[in-house]
């Protein structure tokens, strides 16, 4: 059975089956009961599941986090909704001091099955604090598990998938797919949470990204294509762990590898992928290992934002500097 | 509960039964405890304050990281442990040693966390509900009340049955009161009646801070504005801290919602081993307290009611034991696998874990031994 839903009715669907499937999970946050969240992600699931399985909490990202854990000691599986990525601060230690750790301090005697959904990400003209990008925080901190969908179909496996482990998950969902669709096959899962994915087929050069970026991935592929230029894509999906495999795999083919992210540079989850692949890959790489980024620089003014995030054509000025060595 | 609510004391410094209506509120609950029950809250009390002298000079002698005293603070924790029932759930700081132990935890356990062996300790679910020591403070007033949703959403509260009816109890102290988490932690028991009790130990002291600079009104006055009652007790009268809290416990079990009280107490030690309160703190400020101190007061109570030599001297001696048998097992306890690095970060298999234990292993078997 297959649909085309927008990114964001598509991981409704997936919350309202996971609501459906194990009466302990439960949906908390700001303003995700009548209104269904700000983006509409959880619109209808109050209604239909009820004001205890489904509710608005004060507005206090830690009380939404350290209360998550409590009831996650309780046996319950608690969905967190962080409104923006810019307001999961304060949240933050509750998150990589207690949350991480929980399981390890209890030697594994108690899970801590919690999801923190996180809209994240640029381009939508949005404010200071609303497109941000900080899935690296997490991603450095033991403990958490970290994913990122790019599309509906993922979007609705992956976070039933996120829901049915047992340790914590930070899921972001990039904001600016919400509203676009694509096919959604109800019957089966197309691949495992923490597994990146190989989305297009090429030779000559291969470009890892996650979340909106692999959008921008696939332009550029397209637009490398026009010019004759063959280039594989890879949706890594997991930031955390990160599936290597095919990374591997694809880059033993074409020997150059672009990594983009729209965060800051530095300290990037690129960054992480760019030295393992160069430990694991030295020998077949014919070209450093290349990382496209945001600038080191907080993120501007949204009428800047189109020169401050990476586009097709920066992904392609960094494949052609892969392909002149 | 009015701003201007006088503490709750039921013994005076010199253990003198307290008639006023105030008391005469509470006094039921003390006469429903057996002499056993109170003679318990002594020992509680005197075994707590002779292992903690035990694990202080453990500490100055090498044989732990670091050691938190609770010396001033027993009456707060036993009475306020003992009002406990057994379904409930306490969410304790990390300076709650007696409260532990009346809990079930096993004491080398919570030194096993001070030696760096553990960074936890003990099972909750087999130590009474008293879940682990949480070193930032105030976390844990949240954790707390998210379990007490989950005992609401369970309906495992407020059924008007005492006996099963569960709540909650989360402790921290006058330092924590800053912390954002212990204010949110009263917004969301607030707002989703949580079946909670806040329990603060205002032993006026954080490390070197004194209270009134983490407050300007006295700490229980601020559950008016967080629209839960607040309330203050003498924290070094063991009875009236059991009888509030007693009280108190049972009235958010019956599903009346948060409350906090603030029992009024006194770090005698230092914040840690690694403190040093002459920095800071006025000699005559600790005499004034120790004179207040809450096992001298509650001898002299049981003395009055009749307790002889033979019920000291005996609780006494059961103190040296209890310590020379946790000195006993705190040098005999040895460093912990490395295995524990790498397992239990996570619930489930994961592919980081896995390789870098395998690296280890490998490692440490190319030295021909051990890399420590």
């Amino acid at each position: 059975m297959t649909d085309a839903l927008p990114l964001a009715k598509a991981l409704n669907a997936g919350l309202r089956k996971a609501l459906t499937d194990d009466a302990k999970v439960l949906l908390m946050g700001e303003d995700i009961g009548p209104l269904g969240g700000v983006f509409r992600v959880t619109e209808g699931l109050q209604a239909e599941f009820g004001e205890r399985r489904v509710f608005d909490t004060p507005l206090a990202e830690s009380g939404i986090i350290g209360t998550a854990i409590g009831l996650a000691m309780r046996g319950y599986r608690p969905v967190c909704e962080i409104q923006f990525d810019g307001f999961i601060f304060p949240g933050f230690d509750q998150i990589t001091s207690q949350l991480a750790k929980m399981t390890a301090r209890h030697e594994g005697r108690i899970s801590m099955p919690v999801v923190i959904r996180v809209p994240y990400g640029g381009h939508i003209g949005a404010v200071e604090h609303h497109q941000e990008s900080p899935e690296a925080y997490f991603a450095h901190t033991p403990g958490l598990r970290v994913v990122s969908p790019s599309t509906p179909n993922d979007a609705y496996w992956m976070i039933q998938e996120a829901i049915s482990s047992n340790d914590p998950v930070l899921f972001f969902e990039p904001k600016s797919r919400y509203w676009n669709k694509g096919p959604v096959d109800f019957t089966a899962s197309a691949s495992p949470l923490h597994s990146s994915r190989v989305v297009r087929t090429g030779t000559q050069v291969t470009l890892v990204g996650h979340g909106a970026m692999v959008n921008v991935l696939m332009q550029a592929a397209e637009l490398a294509q026009q010019e004759g230029t063959s280039v594989e894509v890879i949706d890594l999906r997991s930031l955390s762990p990160i599936d290597y495999a095919p990374i591997l795999t694809s880059v033993q083919k074409t020997g150059r590898l672009v990594v983009a992210s729209e965060a800051p540079g530095s300290v990037n989850i690129s960054a992480e992928i760019a030295a393992t692949i160069t430990e694991r890959a030295f020998y077949t790489l014919e070209a450093p290992v290349l990382r496209v980024s945001s600038f080191d620089a907080p993120f501007p003014p949204a009428k800047l934002e189109t020169v401050y995030l990476p586009d097709a054509d920066r992904i392609l000025e960094a494949v052609d500097r892969a392909l002149a060595y | 509960m009015g701003a201007s609510a006088p503490m709750v004391q039921l013994l005076s410094t010199t253990g003198v039964v307290q008639t006023d209506d105030t008391a005469a509120e509470y006094q039921p609950y003390i006469d429903a405890l057996t002499d056993e029950e109170l003679r318990q809250f002594y020992r509680d009390m005197v075994i707590t304050r002779r292992f903690d002298l035990e694990a202080t000079n453990l500490q100055r002698q090498g044989q732990l990281a670091l050691w938190p005293p609770s010396h001033g603070q027993e009456a707060a924790q036993v009475g306020s442990a003992r009002a406990a029932r057994a379904q409930d759930h306490l969410f304790p700081s990390y300076r709650e040693h007696a409260a532990g132990m009346i809990r079930g935890v096993d004491v080398v356990d919570i030194v096993r966390l001070m030696r760096g062996v553990t960074n936890g300790g003990w099972d909750p679910a087999e130590c009474g509900n008293f879940h682990l020591y949480t070193l930032v403070l105030g976390s844990q007033a949240l954790h707390a009340t998210g379990y007490a949703m989950g005992i609401t959403l369970d309906g495992e509260t407020g059924t008007g049955d005492p006996e099963t009816d569960r709540a909650v109890m989360a402790y921290f102290g006058d330092g924590a009161t800053s912390q954002g988490d212990v204010s949110e932690a009263f917004v969301f028991a607030a707002s989703f009646t949580a079946p909670q009790v806040f329990f603060l130990q205002n032993n006026q002291w954080a490390i070197s801070v004194p209270v009134r600079v983490q407050s300007r009104i006295p700490l229980y006055q601020r559950a008016a504005g967080f629209g839960m009652p607040g309330i203050q007790v003498d924290g070094n009268d063991v009875l009236a801290s059991y009888a509030v809290t007693r009280k108190n416990l049972d009235e958010a079990r019956a599903g009346q919602g948060p409350r906090l009280i603030e029992a009024l107490t006194y770090r005698i030690g230092a914040h840690t081993t690694s403190d040093d309160p002459t920095k800071y703190r006025m000699d005559a400020e600790t005499a004034s307290w120790v004179a207040k101190d809450p096992i001298v007061r509650y001898a002299s109570y049981l003395r009055g009611r009749g307790e002889g030599d033979d019920f000291f001297t005996a609780t006494a001696s059961e103190a040296e034991d209890f310590s020379s048998d946790l000195r006993r097992r705190t040098l005999e306890l040895v460093v912990p696998s490395t295995d524990l690095i790498f397992d239990h970060i996570y619930s489930e298999q994961h592919p980081v874990m896995a390789a870098q234990k395998q690296w280890l292993a490998d490692y440490e078997a190319s030295l021909g031994g051990t890399a420590r």
